[in-house]
């Protein structure tokens, strides 16, 4: 009854075309970045064994393993975290649970989108200006932590704010005429409904946090130490840093020795960011409202 | 008698329980951490402006700042600060940067949420999600290692590390991101309005390029915008990947430094109060207001979004 027109027929040729089109843009966005992982993988899967994993640095750094670096990285990492999950974490209560709509919201967000936005190395001013020079830490494990916690702590912020919000809000209505102060609700039933989509910003966190070098540079990493740090005032070597120096600073270092540093700290970071994406689909999976 | 009775009716009504008390005082310490994003980001501006003030109020002359090309802030006898060099490397760069991510991101966003489906879809957004999150060091190194003798290699000129490697670097790491937000902007124009358009007859392309991005533009704008802050703020790729010297770019195989970079790779070698260090905090204040301005006015962009 109906026949393609011309029109039609070279509309959807077009239509076919730009599709092609789009594909093979995403696919160029992603091959790459693929292309360029498969490099690290070649040529710094032969570096990785256990003894670089656990052992130091040699011969100025040209030999020898990167045991420091991950051992000052999970330090920076989890004082870090001590700092950015609670106050992280109360921030987005307070936007979700209690903020009206008002001025001062939008200031919070703004200020918030602003802490994600502000350059890593202004973040390493302030850093040295504040912890390191003002409040006396010296250049130690302290200030570089707490200069990183400022930095990624929008992460869990926006991720504890949406899994907050997701709880439905029939929920706490219905624990409020049970007689629940508002905190009881929250503790009680808002933030174990929540609690799962938290964590998976906490991952993100982590994963963010250790892979920042220029943050940590001037308020607490440092090139090399021929120690392992005992406390937050110590300073620490740091994985990120010790791939910038490895590839930068020191001559002589073997070709592949940088890149089995960079498959270690990528391997470290896309694990992270693999397993809080695995847990958020999990989560998605099973939600129940 | 009357007081019995307001005894009575405080024993029995009166809500100051310890449940009370925990309820406003956890109220106020939620309070407090809400509002810290806004103390941390006053506090930054406050601390680099204390150490940097100094030099601003004796030494700077701002005409020469921002206007000579000549970057010798260690020479002892005639220090020069200008930055202009330096604005030039950070624009060419981040410029060359949008030039390489903006198709893509957009043309990845268009066909992650309008054309792929189901588990496609779902792969590729994870895989964008991926690309995201790998960190700037790396792609410095990525820049340093492969990028450079590739470059060598097949346009034959001396240096590697020039605008071309970190406008690609940068273009790379800032992509992801703004497909992201491009995608959400799209995802936020209401099927209403493809189901109009197709009613009437259109084919998908044409509800794609009349109908779905004219509605989206805000969005894709703020897409833009919070990439260029991005790579105007990038500080370890550009750092290793642009070469690292002083330089009015004249094309883009030249070597350039950028803002960012310099902060990171002089603060170092700086006595705390000296002039030099002054300075660098300085170029610290002009990047924070940059880029305040440029999250501001995205976040107003794709508000407006929201709100229509």
């Amino acid at each position: 009854m109906f026949k393609t027109s011309e029109i039609n027929k070279r509309n959807q040729k077009n239509e076919k075309l730009f599709q092609l089109l789009f594909m093979v843009m995403t696919l160029l966005l992603i091959l790459p970045v693929a292309i360029i992982l498969g490099m690290l993988v070649y040529k710094g899967g032969s570096v990785i064994s256990v003894d670089f994993l656990f052992s130091s640095p040699t011969d100025g750094m040209t030999a020898g393993g990167i045991f420091p670096a991950i051992f000052g990285t999970i330090w920076l990492v989890s004082v870090a975290l001590l700092v950015s999950v609670p106050i992280g974490v109360a921030a987005a209560i307070y936007l979700s649970e209690y903020a009206p709509d008002n001025w001062l919201t939008r200031l919070i967000n703004l200020a918030i989108i602003n802490l994600a936005g502000v350059p890593s190395i202004v973040h390493a001013l302030f850093g040295v200006g504040a912890f390191v020079i003002f409040f006396g830490m010296g250049t130690s494990i302290l200030a570089a932590s707490l200069t990183l916690a400022i930095m990624t702590m929008p992460v869990v912020i926006v991720a504890s704010r949406e899994s907050l919000q997701a709880v439905p809000q029939a929920f706490r209505v219905a624990c409020w005429n049970m007689g629940a102060t508002r905190w009881q609700t929250i503790r009680r039933v808002v933030l174990p409904n929540a609690v799962s989509g938290i964590l998976t910003g906490v991952i993100l966190e982590v994963s963010r946090t250790a892979g920042e070098t220029a943050p940590i540079m001037f308020t607490g990493a440092v090139f090399f130490l021929p120690f392992l740090p005992q406390g937050v005032f110590d300073q620490t070597m740091a994985l990120s840093l010790h791939l910038f120096v490895v590839s930068t600073q020191v001559p002589g270092v073997p070709e592949n020795l940088p890149y089995g540093v960079a498959l270690v700290l990528i391997g470290m970071v896309l694990i992270m960011n693999s397993l809080s994406i695995a847990f958020r689909m999990h989560l998605r999976g099973k939600k129940k409202w | 008698m009357t007081t019995d009775k307001a005894q009575l009716v405080r024993n029995n009504y009166d809500r100051r329980t310890t449940d009370w008390y925990i309820d406003k005082v956890m109220q106020s310490l939620v309070f407090i951490s809400g509002i810290s994003a806004i103390l941390f980001i006053v506090g930054i501006f406050v601390f680099i402006t204390m150490e940097g003030i100094g030099f601003v109020i004796q030494d700077l002359d701002i005409v020469e700042f921002f206007t000579s090309e000549y970057w010798s802030p260690s020479d002892e006898d005639d220090p020069e600060y200008g930055i202009l060099a330096l604005i030039a490397g950070t624009a060419s760069v981040t410029g060359l940067a949008m030039v390489v991510a903006i198709p893509f991101a957009l043309g990845a966003a268009i066909y992650i949420g309008e054309f792929s489906t189901g588990k496609t879809r779902e792969t590729l957004k994870v895989l964008v999600e991926l690309l995201a999150a790998i960190p700037s060091v790396v792609w410095g190194f990525i820049g340093l290692s492969i990028m450079n003798p590739l470059i060598i290699a097949v346009f034959d000129v001396p240096v590697g590390l020039n605008v071309l490697n970190a406008g690609i670097i940068l273009g790379l790491m800032a992509a992801p991101i703004m497909t992201s937000i491009a995608e959400d902007a799209l995802k936020a124009v209401p099927d209403t309005y493809r189901e109009a358009a197709e009613a009437m007859g259109a084919t998908r392309w044409q509800v794609i390029f009349k109908v779905v991005l004219p509605a989206a533009k805000n969005g894709l704008l703020g897409a833009v915008l919070l990439g260029v802050g991005r790579g105007f703020g990038e500080t370890m790729a550009v750092l290793m990947a642009t070469g690292h010297s002083v330089n009015m770019p004249g094309s883009i195989f030249d070597s350039v430094r950028a803002l960012t970079a310099t902060i990171a790779a002089e603060l170092g070698e700086t006595a705390v109060g000296s002039e030099h260090y002054g300075v660098l905090f300085t170029i610290g204040i002009f990047l924070f207001l940059i880029t305040f301005l440029i999250n501001l006015t995205a976040d107003l962009v794709i508000r407006d979004v929201r709100k229509g």
